[in-house]
């Protein structure tokens, strides 16, 4: 029984309960209540996520690069297109490869310890930064304001009732970490923020704690309660972070003048050290490359080249590092950022915000591969257009705690606020099977639109081997217009006319999804 | 400028799922009627904390023998003159081609990046500034709180002369008219560049501030706010035309009628289906924003929103339905017969019995500002002098630095929303602490009354003799504890953390003479060093361990 549950049940037999004010005031709960057998029973697994933030909005057409879209790619971005020649190899792929600062992930790629997500968004895409990530860290519908994230309604399903009654003898550690200044949306439980941020492992300000008077039942006495229970934690934490930090190792040699390596050579110490954590959370920031994201003469080079072959080498490094550790089984790691770039550059060499782009999950537990096809570049690219999404991030967030963290669906749907989304073959063991999946199987299939251009309608044909089948428009800033028809089909080919009244000149995205397929077709509307 | 760093599309706000039975509600019942019990010491603190950055002792003594309206009255009369403008601090660093080092530049050409970058940091330096030598007057708390209301990002804005302006125009109104300001603040050129109006014209209509401006400025997402998607559609026709002339020192907005929607522009059931006639003369900007701003503005629900969300900022963030109706509805209602004049709501509020409430004392986390800017006043911290504007500048822009690492970076909120601790159910001002920052809070004060601050040969640091020195026994042990703490702390101390505090002047439970004796041998051999170093290690150790108090966080 979930402690929401248990409140609620106690509530409604009309019993008392011994609070007055605040969920923190719950100190009837001790370490060998039940509340703490049931974090016990509900600590399932040792497996740790590691999610790599990538501030400002990467331009994933610039890093995962579709080489098949380079005659469409050309007219638009000329200024900051890498030479397709420079373009990283991966194995088995033809029309895919990695920026050519990514030598690191380029090899782990090879030696089949990434699954890389294709064009991964959400419908109604949001070109604040902040609301962006907001709406990834939240895993909220595009319209909603949710306080609570996705990571911290996981915790609060493992680990209920936090942060009363914790540490205990069943959970001793953080049930997250942050590297850096301050916590993220992304932990933030019903009622309090899950993660301890750290700047240092190794040196804890002492803070002062075991206060024995009482707090008021105030107002005054809530907040000075959850100050002192910020300071008990930071105190206590600090202490098992500290001896983590201290028994742990790290046995691969760490590049200088990288942040994020800095970053995660902190989380494999501390993984090796015996740290129970399930979630840390590390950032890279500077991906907001408006302008000189990269250099005119060489277009390999610049602000962007540096931040991915510093994300490559770290994600390189830390990989090395886990497996010389003994631990890389148990670890998975994950990039998000907030939106990627729009696909037309600007004059300064640079790229605004965006929609939709790759996402990289790494370790040894992963399926290897790309999930989905290049992103579909139109012939004639205007000013907004942006790369429409073929899956949900929340497809991936679902995948992480089914499959990695092992929920069962119904915990699944509520950490993904009451959305149901169909998980991906991102991990080996996982509950989808990249056989299902192979963009090899051609399942489906769409045909180009007729007439295209079109005005007033349009006739669209597709085939699919039968089910459940999807038909959606999206503009070209990337946001889902219309989903066309939606519904069980049988094998074959089917037809439907495309109204298109009451949409804008312009051009527009038609993508079939079965599955976890897509396929998408250009559709321009005069 | 092609910015798209805005709230592009509209929120529709998921209540909290609130865990009702665990967070149980403040159950208080005062309104807004007068208070009519005691204005003492304790009374007159908790007013100016929460009205001010911290409070001197200097000031607490000279508003003692005021009645508690007369401070209020005191507290909301708008400043006689304006602040002088920030000025070049940085020309050693970064030479300006076209202001002299310590003239300002609020006004001069912009020149590059790099010497925005330098005017950024002077700007906010000098803000910090204004809050240091506030005067007991609630301005510079209003100031903050119309930029975490109208708020925009320097950052965002990229010239530091519209960010400087529009804080002036926030400064000039902080106690004005809510509605005038409201209007000022929509042709603002600051404004005009965060949330794009600059960019919203006929032909490509740009909805951003005509979404911000209801439903973050006036009337708010809350139940009883009803405008529809087409109601910003609407709005962002009226307001199409606004332009800035970037090459004006500092540039200057003007109306550009050909990129006006001349239209009529119809609004919904919500606005009574009101038709705001389109023009297509000169003064058709002003003349339909006008009309804008009428017809919002009838609404109830402005009232209510800004009410809510000034008892947010000086009272606390849990609203129960006793709280609406008892001092939400009255005070809306005070609002609105004025005029949305703000000093009318204040007076009702601050002289309420509502605000006295014991529930509601002491029950105000601090932000990063008020406890950096507090601790700084509390502390009479010595700031130096235009002599040396380089290291002037350069101490306060320590303290807005130190406001960065906790999470409040003054010009600079994390988005359109304003500090999410204002607003951001179910946390709040909780946000502001968590197991980053509320260590460096510790740090930064405990390395403010030890070693302090050094900027080249200058200190900044807070001296634990003079602050025992200012009450009237420092020379017995238990008056300077109960002095002390009722100073730095807005709720008393139990008698565990007492007999810690004393442990500190007289260790080991020696007789309380050893203190007064300690203190003495000092205070008439000022130039002994020995007795020098027994008094200020203990004060030291004393004052730290009273701030290191979760209740020093507490206001």
């Amino acid at each position: 029984m979930k402690r929401r549950k248990f409140l609620q049940n106690t509530a409604a037999a009309g019993t008392i309960l011994p609070i007055t004010l605040g969920s923190h005031k719950l100190q009837a709960f001790g370490p060998n209540s039940m509340l703490g057998a049931l974090a016990k029973a509900a600590a399932q697994t040792d497996r740790v996520l590691v999610i790599i933030q990538l501030n400002g909005g990467n331009d994933g057409l610039n890093t995962l690069i579709p080489l098949d879209q380079y005659s469409n790619l050309s007219k638009v971005r000329q200024n900051v297109l890498i030479g397709d020649t420079k373009v990283l190899k991966l194995n088995g792929k033809t029309g895919t490869g990695l920026h050519p600062a990514m030598t690191g992930m380029q090899s782990m790629y090879n030696e089949g310890l990434i699954s890389a997500v294709q064009n991964v968004g959400y419908p109604n895409p949001n070109f604040s930064h902040f609301r962006s990530t907001d709406i990834w860290m939240s895993a909220s519908d595009s319209n909603v304001l949710e306080p609570s994230g996705w990571m911290g309604r996981y915790l609060d399903q493992v680990f209920p009732g936090f942060p009363t009654g914790y540490p205990n003898a069943a959970m001793t550690d953080p049930l997250a970490i942050q590297i850096g200044a301050g916590v993220s949306l992304t932990f933030m439980g019903p009622d309090m923020n899950m993660a301890m941020a750290i700047t240092d492992p190794s040196s804890f300000y002492n803070l002062v704690t075991g206060n024995t008077d009482s707090a008021p039942a105030t107002p005054a006495g809530k907040e000075l309660t959850y100050i002192r229970t910020i300071a008990q934690q930071t105190q206590e934490y600090g202490t098992v972070i500290k001896a983590a930090a201290n028994t742990g190792k790290n046995l691969a040699t760490y590049p200088s003048n990288n942040p994020l390596a800095d970053q995660l050579k902190i989380v494999a110490k501390l993984i090796h050290g015996g740290l129970k954590t399930p979630v840390y959370m590390v950032s890279q920031g500077g991906y907001d490359t408006h302008s000189a994201q990269v250099d005119t003469a060489d277009t390999t080079k610049g602000a962007h080249a540096t931040l991915l072959q510093r994300l490559s080498d770290a994600i390189k490094v830390f990989q090395d590092d886990l497996k010389l550790l003994g631990i890389q089984d148990r670890v998975a790691g994950m990039t998000f950022s907030e939106f990627g770039r729009r696909v037309m550059s600007n004059f300064s060499n640079g790229t605004d915000h965006g929609a939709a782009a790759p996402l990289f999950v790494f370790g040894s537990s992963v399926n290897p591969g790309i999930i989905g096809n290049n992103p579909v570049i139109p012939s004639t690219v205007s000013v907004n257009d942006n790369v429409p999404m073929s899956y949900d991030f929340r497809q991936v967030y679902a995948t992480v705690l089914k499959d990695w963290f092992g929920l069962n669906d119904s915990e699944v749907k509520s950490a993904m606020l009451g959305g149901t989304f169909q998980t991906l073959p991102i991990f080996k063991a996982g509950s989808t099977k990249l056989e299902d999946f192979a963009d090899l199987l051609s399942r489906i299939s769409l045909d180009d639109p007729y007439p295209n251009p079109a005005s007033g309608s349009a006739q669209v044909r597709f085939y699919t081997d039968g089910g459940q089948v999807e038909l959606r428009l999206f503009d070209t800033m990337g946001s889902l217009i219309r989903i066309v028809s939606q519904g069980k089909h049988r094998s074959g080919s089917h037809e439907l006319r495309l109204d298109l009244n009451g949409l804008r000149p312009g051009n527009y995205f038609l993508q079939l999804a079965q599955g976890n397929q897509r396929v998408t077709k250009t559709l321009v509307v005069r | 400028m092609d910015r798209k760093e805005f709230l592009k599309s509209g929120f529709s706000k998921k209540a909290a799922a609130p865990r009702s039975t665990a967070r149980s509600r403040r159950l208080l019942n005062t309104g807004l009627a007068a208070y009519q019990g005691t204005f003492g010491k304790a009374e007159l603190q908790h007013l100016l904390r929460r009205t001010l950055f911290g409070v001197k002792k200097s000031e607490l003594d000279a508003l003692s023998s005021l009645s508690l309206s007369q401070v209020v009255d005191l507290l909301i009369t708008p400043l006689a003159t304006p602040p002088a403008p920030p000025v070049n601090n940085y020309n050693a660093t970064y030479a300006d081609p076209n202001v002299a080092l310590g003239s300002t530049w609020v006004n001069a050409p912009y020149t590059d990046g790099t010497l925005n970058f330098h005017r950024t940091l002077s700007f906010k330096s000098w803000w910090i500034s204004q809050m240091l030598d506030q005067q007991p007057n609630i301005t510079e708390k209003m100031v903050l709180f119309w930029h975490n209301h109208f708020a925009t990002e320097i950052n965002t804005v990229q010239d530091a002369r519209l960010s400087y302006h529009s804080n002036a125009l926030l400064r000039k109104h902080a106690l004005g008219n809510f509605k005038t300001l409201t209007r000022d603040i929509t042709k603002d050129a600051a404004m005009l560049t965060y949330l794009n109006g600059y960019l919203n014209s006929k032909a490509a209509p740009d909805e951003n501030y005509a979404r911000e401006l209801q439903e973050l400025f006036t009337l708010g997402k809350g139940p009883d706010s009803k405008y529809t998607e087409d109601d910003v559609k609407a709005a962002a026709r009226v307001l199409t035309g606004w332009r800035i002339n970037r090459v004006g020192n500092p540039p200057p907005v003007y109306f550009d009628v050909t990129r006006h929607d001349t239209a009529n522009k119809q609004f919904s059931s919500f606005f009574g289906n009101k038709v705001i006639t389109g023009r297509n003369t000169s003064t058709a900007g002003d003349d339909e924003l006008n009309d804008l701003l009428d017809m919002i503005f009838a609404q109830q629900e402005v009232a209510k929103y800004v009410c809510r969300r000034l008892y947010k900022f000086f009272v606390y963030y849990e609203l129960t339905p006793e709280v609406e109706t008892n001092v939400i509805a009255p005070l809306a209602d005070i609002f609105r017969n004025n005029n949305y004049d703000i000093r009318p709501v204040l007076t009702a509020l601050f002289n309420s019995e509502h605000f006295f409430d014991p529930l509601n004392r002491a029950c105000y986390i601090k932000s990063p500002m008020d406890h950096l800017v507090g601790f700084s006043r509390e502390w009479n911290l010595v700031y130096p002098s235009t002599a040396n504007l380089d290291v002037q500048y350069g101490m306060w822009n320590t303290l807005r630095s130190f406001g960065q690492l906790l999470g409040q970076d003054l010009g600079d909120p994390p988005s359109v929303a304003g500090w999410p601790a204002y607003h951001q159910s179910p946390q709040f001002y909780e946000l502001w602490i968590n197991s980053d920052s509320y260590p460096k809070r510790n740090q930064f004060q405990d390395l403010l009354i030890t070693t302090g601050y050094r900027i080249r040969t200058t200190t900044l640091l807070g001296d634990v003799y003079a602050m025992a020195n200012q009450f009237a026994n420092p020379s017995k042990a238990d008056d300077l504890i109960d002095d002390s703490v009722a100073f730095l702390l807005a709720l008393p101390i139990g008698t565990n953390t007492r007999a810690t505090l004393k442990s500190i002047l007289l260790p080991g439970g020696i007789p309380d003479f050893n203190w007064t004796d300690e203190w003495n041998n000092y205070k008439n051999n000022p130039s002994n060093t020995t007795y020098k170093t027994i008094i200020y290690a203990k004060l030291m150790a004393f004052y730290k361990a009273i701030m290191n108090l979760a209740e020093y966080q507490l206001a």
